[in-house]
């Protein structure tokens, strides 16, 4: 390894940017891919975007050679929306997993240091909060304020970036309401299948952190097997419809 | 276990620290795991890192196979040739040294130039 090709890989990282390197196993020349940057038919490059988004290193191996992609992604990111009681449970949960995680909400008694000890706060509406965090798409965001003041400027904001997954928290009345919202915002109905509402994996989840168990569940399915695959698997599942994680107020 | 996100953090830190030992004016070698059949203790991707004097950091197998990956690190810093290593209990022909857990890993050896 190049040291030049060691300092890119800091930089990238710090840089929050995905980066691939691609080494060549019997010759041990390297290069390195930034994955989403522009797009490409070329198959090693799209080996690279496909190892970046399972978070795999892996062999690839094509006209005789091996070549070795080593995964170097960002950090996982949480956004919160709503600094509420199920938050206080999905928050440490979320952090024991891995992410760093960043809650927002612009009422100042709910989103309070006191409440969220040794988290990153933001106080500002949530579209200025998402438009100074960048979401990409190591990023989860969950809204759980159901109220459309907050949640709805959340969506629109988190709609427009390559967030992993977002959720919201809401009965499926509260949801239809929410997607009628934003079809008349003018998201069509890709966009809007991108938010998991009624929000969570189905495991009749009950208390708030229970809700927040089956939120972070379904966080991880879609991290580790793909949006496509999290939605068959959740919409083939009878119990979805009653079981489906919601807060009693909703 | 998915234990991806903490190694690649670990990774980073790990590659960090050759950076900085390189900065020293140390030779570096760095091991990274580049496949695994079975049972392997560590994911792909996983490294370690070695210096002229046997200083290492991260790890490629949970220290089953480390001090021979060494061997070859100091070798390898000498000649600059990278080399790629395989491990396994079926492989006992080329080395004397086999993962307890029944898995197979190659290991690919370079010089931080």
């Amino acid at each position: 390894m190049k040291s030049d090709t060691l300092g890119q890989i800091q930089s990238d990282r710090d840089g929050k940017k995905p980066v691939v390197r691609a080494l060549d196993l019997a010759t041990g020349d390297e290069h390195l891919i930034h994955p989403f940057q522009g797009n490409s038919n070329d198959p090693l490059i799209e080996a690279a975007q496909t190892a970046a988004l399972a978070d795999k290193s892996q062999v690839f191996e094509a006209d005789g050679k091996r070549i070795f992609l080593q995964v170097f992604n960002p950090p996982l990111r949480m956004i919160v929306v709503g600094a509420v009681h199920i938050s206080q449970a999905l928050v440490p949960m979320a952090q024991i997993a891995g992410y760093d995680v960043t809650v927002v909400d612009p009422r100042r008694a709910f989103g309070s240091d006191l409440r969220f000890p040794g988290v990153t706060l933001s106080n500002d509406w949530p579209d200025t909060a998402l438009e100074t965090l960048t979401p990409d798409r190591r990023t989860a965001i969950v809204t759980l304020t159901h109220d459309p003041k907050i949640d709805d400027p959340a969506l629109n904001a988190a709609l427009k970036s390559t967030a992993f997954y977002i959720g919201s928290l809401g009965s499926r009345k509260t949801h239809a309401a929410r997607l009628a919202r934003l079809s008349a915002a003018g998201f069509d109905e890709a966009a809007q299948a991108r938010i998991d509402g009624p929000i969570g994996l189905a495991i009749g989840a009950k208390s708030p952190a229970e809700i927040a168990v089956s939120i972070l569940a379904k966080i991880t399915q879609t991290l580790r097997q793909g949006a496509t695959e999290a939605k068959t698997a959740s919409v083939t599942r009878p119990d979805k419809a009653e079981a489906s994680a919601m807060s009693p107020t909703a | 276990m998915t234990e991806s996100p903490l190694v690649q953090q670990e990774e980073a830190d790990i590659l960090r620290q050759a950076a900085a030992w390189k900065a020293e004016g140390r030779d570096v070698a760095i091991a990274t795991v580049v496949s695994t059949w079975g049972s392997a203790p560590r994911p792909a991707g996983s490294q370690l890192v070695v210096d002229g004097a046997m200083n290492m950091i991260g790890s490629v197998s949970g220290g089953c196979v480390e001090s021979a990956v060494v061997q070859e690190a100091l070798d390898i810093m000498e000649s600059g040739t990278p080399k790629l290593l395989e491990f396994g209990v079926s492989n006992s022909q080329a080395w004397d040294v086999g993962l307890a857990c029944g898995g197979k890993i190659q290991v690919f050896v370079e010089r931080l130039n």
